[in-house]
């Protein structure tokens, strides 16, 4: 099958792959940029395993053909600490017992990351809805719910000390 | 710094057992860096995408793999006709039945592995597959096991036809697998002739699967130069795992090296061997290259592994104020088309004879018959040990049932009936032996918290105002911890554990036990042994698991069992240590032994203060100064052989609210209180604890894989197989008694399943008892807003009047 050209920019790097298109970003992602902490649970956008951030947006990897990032910013777990260190949604997760298998876990904080900016003050109900496209069986999910206030929280005295 | 004040310091340095330690696991998840089957790639590597059936039953005619191999990237198409020369075409399974590992002749159920392509890419595999051309006569599909013996019903199984003799028992019918019954029927069966009262249910626990949000899958890599093998593996048990590779393959365990690196959730999903990793080991084997196997969502939910399929009756017989004089269980079991289930091998039935419960029943009987039909084989412990999660969810509903017939309160028939504190360790009428328990405790303590007088209060003010409300009771108790070698084994391996630990010259650690964490935070907790047993601070202890070629033999991670098996052996691997350790020191301090006491950290002179050697001076000193003709170094293994179960168990309430016009559950609330006896990290039980009430809310609220008459799966993907959000989940709330176990090492009995164990019948309760007042007894689960509708519906009451 034809190959395309596609360049994006992936945790602040330019990268230029070469892919079918028929070609999902998460592949593209874990199998040719080698950036394997964004995860494949169902490939039918239910499980949010995949979820990365995309032009801004949460997106689920799985459901994207990788023709589709031209161009685009995206950023996937490994891009998100700093050079400062951890983001405060890492930290959160780690604080509060937020994680047990983990393979969710990078799909959560990318969703938290970007929830966090769209509502930086949510109340539990806030998180447990619009957390909700990404799945967890292990934790269920009342200390990904702290993690989350944790997290907004920080970011909130993080930014008024600024 | 005064003397106790020294002590806390030394003892918070250390971060022990009772410390709700940080995870040491999360800081490699959290960026993106944990390290799990899909990830790992090699050089050369093929991907494999299975040709599956779309019958439930049908004869293979012919396979045309012609076209997939002409397309450019496929490497080679495997059947059944190349697996036979290898005599690799079936395969064992951990109950003494056989598993066609690609399909031979004949299909048994939708979805079986007929034939696999290897190919450059899992683009093009799955391009392949869908150029083998299979045809197939389709046969006549058994899918109700009620049916599975009539004398018309279709012989499933040819290879067994005529074969009486089964793995546990004479088999009654070509479809019947075994009989399993434990207890003494005839004393029973006078108990129920001389009862008062007798009471008895049908219930159905429906199929169900684990669904871990990482699938199964392997990379198996085989070194042709030096004849070594090397696979990845989603295993819950990796050193099994080597164990029947080496049996099938022909080569020997000592080159074969099976590594379960992180696991994205196991839930007893990941025990049995599947025919995925088979052919992909054997393709590695031809092709002489890596090659991995991954499943989809759609795979997992149809063909690995699936638990429960229950179809049981329970009967109860009483006098009059609720005193249980007998127990009698009938279970029909669905095993599907191979017996896959993964129970210790003596238990075809698991530990089913825990049904018993809590309580004090001089006379029980249960009986077990397991059938084929044309369904996907499995039959795994769902987050819980070995069908205890069936056995408890059929005693609490007959103490329901009980209560409700004789008009008494449901949590105080439980009290009238449960083994009283001063009877353990009590032997069951089924052979169970109680270590430890509290029940009384635990139960008052979760009425009063929840005020379950003014719970009843309301309910009969709501059902006044025509609205359904229930409260669910379950007081259950598990058997966990398989277990002594006496009575339990996998393929003829005793179902022992293991702990290795070697103490470095500078007085850091490193131990691997012969379990598998799988999001239970293993490197955490064991470190917390380490450091209470031997006083070197959890930071200096690492932990090691999954790699079959440093660890120590162990039997794997399921049912419970690393807490009261694995971690035993770790808590003796360190007191062989520490028996060496106070040579070494009484040695360096020139005393006697028993001139020594133990101190946090370090071993003192008694009565002599300022005489002291820290655990680290012992460790250097095992290098370098030791008492005449002692060995040096300072390690030591453990192979812990249980002597008995471990019995955790709790008391659970559930209050429900129900819309008749839509038939809706809200869970109120939910009250969980554990007793798992030694709380080792109680961050972590809490943690664990909430996904174990959650994965049960999945079960009674939504889960079922459910088949049309043919035999086709109603619903396999995350579309419709329920696996509860954020916003559906409830919010649990925590609670615990200790009741150490008296023959654990650290009194520890295990945690993970006993909120999943615990929690179904609990919500089963809630909701038959919103209808409890309108003659309802039972309702099966799941207790899906459409389940529950029919039932307002049949009760008339679903219409605004």
């Amino acid at each position: 099958m034809k190959k395309i050209a596609v360049s994006f920019k992936l945790n602040g790097q330019q990268v230029d792959t070469l892919v079918e298109p028929r070609e999902l970003l998460i592949h593209t992602l874990r199998e040719q940029l080698m950036q394997t902490g964004s995860h494949i649970g169902c490939e039918t956008s239910h499980c949010g395993a995949c979820t990365v951030d995309f032009n801004g947006d949460s997106v689920k990897s799985c459901t994207l053909l990788t023709v589709q990032a031209e161009g685009a910013e995206v950023l996937t777990v490994e891009g998100l600490a700093g050079d400062d260190g951890l983001h405060p949604v890492q930290e959160a997760f780690m604080e509060e017992h937020g994680l047990q298998c983990g393979f969710c876990t990078p799909g959560m904080l990318m969703r938290s990351y970007r929830f966090l900016q769209e509502n930086p003050n949510p109340s539990e109900e806030e998180i447990r809805m619009e957390m909700s496209g990404n799945l967890c069986r292990c934790t269920g999910y009342q200390n990904i719910v702290k993690a989350v206030q944790y997290a907004s929280n920080k970011l909130q005295t993080t930014k008024g000390d600024a | 710094m005064s003397t106790t004040d020294d002590n806390i310091e030394r003892e918070n340095e250390l971060q022990g057992i009772g410390c709700s330690r940080k995870r040491k696991e999360d800081p490699r998840f959290i960026q993106g860096k944990g390290n799990y089957v899909d990830d790992i790639k090699l050089s050369g590597m093929l991907h494999a995408e299975i040709v599956r059936s779309p019958y439930a039953h049908a004869r293979i005619v012919s396979i045309d793999k012609s076209e997939a191999l002409a397309l450019p990237g496929v490497h080679a198409v495997l059947t059944a006709d190349d697996l036979k020369p290898l005599s690799l075409h079936w395969m064992p399974t951990l109950a003494g039945d056989v598993q066609a590992v690609l399909a031979d002749e004949k299909v048994h159920f939708q979805m079986q592995e007929v034939a696999v392509v290897i190919a450059d890419d899992r683009y093009i595999a799955a391009d392949g597959a869908q150029l083998v051309h299979v045809e197939y006569e389709e046969l006549p599909a058994l899918v109700d096991p009620h049916k599975a013996m009539n004398s018309d019903a279709p012989i499933l199984r040819e290879d067994l036809v005529g074969k009486m003799d089964g793995a546990h028992s004479k088999r009654l019918h070509d479809n019947h697998i075994f009989t399993w019954d434990v207890g003494d029927k005839d004393s029973t069966d006078r108990a129920f002739d001389d009862a008062d009262i007798t009471v008895k249910e049908d219930m159905f626990y429906q199929r169900v699967h684990p669904c871990p949000i990482e699938t199964c899958g392997c990379v198996a890599d085989f070194d042709k130069i030096n004849s070594k093998l090397t696979v990845n593996v989603t295993s819950q048990a990796p050193h099994i795992v080597r164990t029947v590779v080496s049996m099938l393959s022909g080569i020997p365990e000592s080159k074969v090296r099976v590594i379960s690196p992180d696991i994205g959730g196991g839930f007893g999903n990941k025990v049995p061997i599947y025919p995925g990793y088979v052919v992909a080991i054997v393709a590695s084997i031809v092709l002489g290259r890596p090659v991995k196997w991954i499943e989809s969502r759609i795979e997992n939910l149809t063909t690995t592994g699936f638990a429960r399929d229950y179809h049981m009756t329970g009967e109860l017989a009483a006098d009059k104020d609720g005193q249980i004089k007998g127990l009698r269980v009938n279970v029909l079991a669905d095993h599907g088309a191979f017996d896959s289930c993964a129970d210790p091998t003596k238990f075809p039935a698991g530990m089913f004879h825990i049904c018993t419960g809590s309580y004090d029943i001089p006379n029980a009987y249960a009986r077990v018959d397991g059938v084929y039909t044309n369904k996907a084989p499995g039959g795994v412990a769902y987050r819980c040990s070995f069908r205890v999660t069936e056995a408890v969810y059929v005693i609490e509903r007959m103490m329901d049932v009980l209560a409700q017939k004789l008009n008494i309160d449901k949590a105080e028939i439980r009290l009238r009936n449960f083994v009283k504190p001063e009877q353990f360790p009590y032997n069951t009428a089924l052979g169970a032996n109680l270590d430890s328990g509290d029940y009384h405790t635990a139960l008052n303590k979760v009425l009063d918290a929840v005020d379950y007088k003014g719970l009843l209060i309301e309910q009969q003010e709501k059902r006044a105002n025509g609205e359904l409300m229930g409260i669910g009771i379950v007081t259950f108790t598990e058997i966990v911890g398989a277990g002594p070698t006496k009575s339990c084994d996998i393929l003829g391996v005793g179902m022992f554990d293991s702990a290795e630990i070697r103490i470095h010259p500078t007085g850091s650690a490193i131990a691997r036990m012969g379990s598998i964490t799988q999001g239970q935070g293993h490197q955490t907790t064991f470190a917390q042994i380490i450091a209470t047993e031997l006083g070197i601070s959890s930071e200096d202890i690492q932990i090691e698991e999954g790699d079959t070629d440093t660890a120590p033999y162990g039997l794997g991670t399921y049912g419970s069992r690393t807490t009261p098996v694995a971690a035993a052996a770790t808590a003796l691997a360190a007191r062989k240590i520490k028996a060496k350790a106070s040579k070494i020191a009484a040695h360096l301090l020139e005393v006697s032994t028993d001139d020594l006491e133990w101190d946090i950290d370090r071993f003192k002179v008694r009565g002599v203060p300022g005489q002291e050697k820290t655990m680290k001076d012992i460790a250097f000193a095992a290098y370098n100064n030791l008492p005449e003709g002692m060995e040096p170094g300072l390690e030591s293994i453990d192979y812990y052989d249980p002597p008995e179960f471990t019995y955790p168990f709790g008391a659970y309430l559930c209050v429900v609210d129900i819309c008749k016009h839509t038939g809706e559950t809200t869970v109120r609330r939910f009250y969980a209180l554990d007793d798992c006896g030694t709380r080792i990290n109680p961050m972590i039980i809490e943690g664990q604890i909430h996904g174990g009430l959650t994965e049960g809310f999945a079960v009674a609220m939504g889960q079922e894989l459910s088949f049309d008459e043919k035999g086709n799966i109603q619903g396999n993907s995350l579309m419709d197989y329920f696996l509860p959000t954020m916003v559906e989940t409830p919010h649990w709330e925590t609670d615990y008694t200790v009741t150490p176990s008296p023959h654990h090492p650290l009194g520890a009995k295990g945690v993970a399943e006993s909120p999943h164990v615990g929690s179904i019948p609990a919500f089963t309760a809630a909701v038959v008892d919103s209808f409890s007042h309108l003659g309802v007894t039972h309702m099966n689960m799941p207790h899906s807003a459409f389940n529950v509708w029919q039932k307002c519906n049949e009760l008339g009451i679903d219409q605004h009047k």
